[in-house]
């Protein structure tokens, strides 16, 4: 019965997994000739959001835990990045991975006390903790307060590319994306992912099979932490800039309906939800406090009618062909 | 002038009393959190969105309708109330069910909604609103100068919350929400009406918080951004009182603003963040609240 199954089984996930590759391959190569058709600099915008919020869909869709203060390690490696580029001159790749990893330790302490309650207290816990760090940053000398961090020099890529010519600069933000979000898919897919799906479904009984549950929750939060880090390193490179706007807690609200629109605990869903939201910042950029009104109205709808998001809605679809999105 | 530990007195009596002030906002919100979040399990995020309408209802009240301040007190928290009460009907009681999380979601999706009507309309500058004439002037103590409006503001929160504390603990009333936060479906059983007990309950809770926001009005300018600040802040207050208890989100409430009165006198720079600061003093000693149980 059990081998019966198992070879019946076997023929689609093999062609599934040339279905998997052909739909990656895709969109590798969309992401590849975009810039050619698409103004780049939104690109790279989308790209930085996309990856802040499947850092933080790591946490919400894998773990089952909701962090409203994820705008935290957005805003402050953004500072660290921009810091270490214009004051100290570092090369980029140095100084997205000084923020990356500053980042990544902020997450151990935030995470370390926030996991010590749950649920709802455990957003309303990493908010007050994002609140009590935007008013460092609005306080602290070198981030210059309400002017921010201007003129962030781009630089040369490892000594070599010079990341000003905007072409570059998109392949360099792309690279940093794909790396990024293959890495995330591995740690989904891994021993280590399984055990977090068995926190987010069911935690007493992670418990009794003799899982150290609180590590597994701050791992996956020093996880997600850098890694949105690194998406604020990488955003403040590209607009020059680091500013309160990425620290403040409207940034966190904004990450949470990014991942909730496209498909919470998808792979592809966040990148989806942050090119949507990001799409109407600029259409709407014009109309002032509308955009806060219209992120309003798309919570509320998605709340009520449309909790599984645009990838959690095409991904039985897509499944049937053999590609898991 | 006389002075206290080297401060001059009448500026820490001033900063106190603003603490004390700021204390009853924390308390009073924080109070209407805890009581909806005990029958409904969710925690209202727009809850200073609420407090920032109730706020310009009374502004609103004023100029078009020549509602006086005292009007103003009544109206504002029904009307907030009658919306709040709709909104639980036709948006709220459908997350029940589901994971607490979405009614968090679904409330700052709200926020944001009645944040940015209020800011197309009036922008983010204040609107001057004035003291009521009864209440205008102050009292000179000798030690300090005594606005009478500040001294009612705190007056009037401690009877509201001492008022709540007692309708829910010593009325019938109370004992029956009491009863239905523990366990909804045996209070229903006993043929008492749970539904309706919670919807009143949400309008009660956003009323308190409209309540507080016509208070506010004539002390911070009206402003439609007023609530968001402020809502995470009762946020940590929640954190650190735990809401298992009614009198315990109170004291919690009065005590954290008097801390931060008095943080603005001896370290002005850390004013904004000394409540975040004891929330995790306090989630390293006792990560289930002052006053709460269990995790």
């Amino acid at each position: 019965m059990t081998t019966n199954s198992a070879t019946t089984t076997a023929t689609p996930a093999t062609k599934g997994m040339s279905r998997q590759t052909l739909f990656v391959g895709v969109l590798l190569a969309l992401g590849l000739i975009a810039p050619f058709a698409v103004y780049p600099v939104f690109l790279m915008k989308g790209l930085c959001f996309a990856l802040f919020a499947a850092a933080f869909n790591l946490l919400l869709g894998y773990v089952g835990l909701l962090s409203f203060g994820h705008a935290m390690f957005f805003g402050w490696s953004a500072y660290i990045t921009a810091h270490a580029a214009k004051e100290w001159g570092l090369t980029p790749e140095i100084a997205v991975l000084l923020g990356t990893f500053c980042a990544a330790g902020m997450g151990a302490v935030v995470g370390w006390l926030a996991i010590r309650r749950q649920g709802i207290y455990f957003a309303m816990i990493t908010l007050a903790l994002a609140q009590l760090m935007y008013f460092v940053a609005l306080q602290a000398p070198f981030t210059h307060g309400e002017d921010g961090i201007q003129g962030v020099p781009r630089g040369h890529l490892f000594g070599l590319i010079d990341l000003n010519e905007t072409m570059n600069m998109y392949y360099f933000v792309f690279g940093v994306f794909v790396l990024a979000l293959f890495f995330l898919y591995r740690v989904i897919n891994s021993p280590f992912g399984q055990v977090l799906k068995a926190i987010r479904d069911n935690e007493p009984r992670a418990i009794s099979l003799g899982y150290q549950v609180h590590r597994y929750k701050l791992i996956a939060f020093v996880i997600s932490a850098g890694l949105s880090g690194m998406a604020g390193s990488v955003k403040s490179l590209v607009f020059q800039l680091a500013s309160l706007t990425d620290v403040h807690w409207h940034a966190s609200g904004e990450v949470v309906l990014m991942t909730l629109l496209g498909g919470v605990g998808t792979i592809f869903g966040p990148t989806a939800g942050a090119y949507l939201v990001v799409t109407i910042q600029n259409y709407f950029a014009t109309l002032g406090s509308w955009v806060t009104i219209i992120q309003g109205v798309i919570f509320v709808v998605c709340v009520l009618a449309f909790r599984s998001g645009i990838v959690g809605v095409l991904r039985p679809l897509l499944k049937k062909r053999g590609i898991e999105a | 002038m006389m002075t206290l530990f080297g401060i001059p007195a009448a500026a820490l009596f001033g900063q106190l009393l603003l603490g004390l002030i700021n204390g009853a906002f924390y308390a009073v919100l924080s109070l209407g959190l805890a009581l909806i979040f005990g029958l409904l399990n969710i925690i209202n995020f727009s809850h200073g969105a609420q407090y920032m309408v109730g706020a310009f209802v009374a502004w609103l009240g004023l100029t078009y309708l020549g509602a006086n301040y005292w009007v103003a007190l009544i109206l504002a928290p029904l009307v907030v109330a009658a919306v709040g009460v709709v909104l639980e009907r036709t948006m709220l009681s459908r997350l029940y069910k589901l994971d607490h999380l979405y009614g968090l979601l679904l409330t700052f999706g709200l926020a944001l909604i009645i944040e940015g009507v209020f800011r197309n309309l009036y922008g983010i500058s204040g609107i001057p609103y004035a003291v009521p004439k009864e209440l205008a002037g102050g009292w000179n103590l000798g030690f300090m100068y005594l606005p009478i409006y500040r001294a009612w503001v705190v007056i009037a929160s401690l009877v509201l919350c001492v008022g709540t504390w007692l309708l829910i603990e010593k009325t019938k009333l109370g004992a029956y929400l009491r009863a239905a936060t523990e366990n909804p479906a045996l209070v229903q059983a006993m043929g008492i009406n749970v539904p309706i007990m919670i919807t009143l309950t949400y309008g009660f809770g956003v009323a308190l918080a409209a309540f507080a926001g016509v208070l506010a009005a004539p002390i911070y300018s009206v402003n439609p951004l007023m609530g968001s600040n402020l809502i995470i802040v009762v946020f940590a207050v929640v954190v650190i009182g735990g809401m298992g208890s009614i009198m315990g989100s109170i004291v919690t409430g009065f005590m954290l603003g008097l801390l931060e009165g008095l943080t603005k006198v001896i370290y002005p720079e850390a004013a904004s963040t000394v409540i975040f600061m004891v929330m995790v003093v306090v989630l390293l000693i006792k990560p289930a609240g002052l006053f709460g149980k269990g995790a």
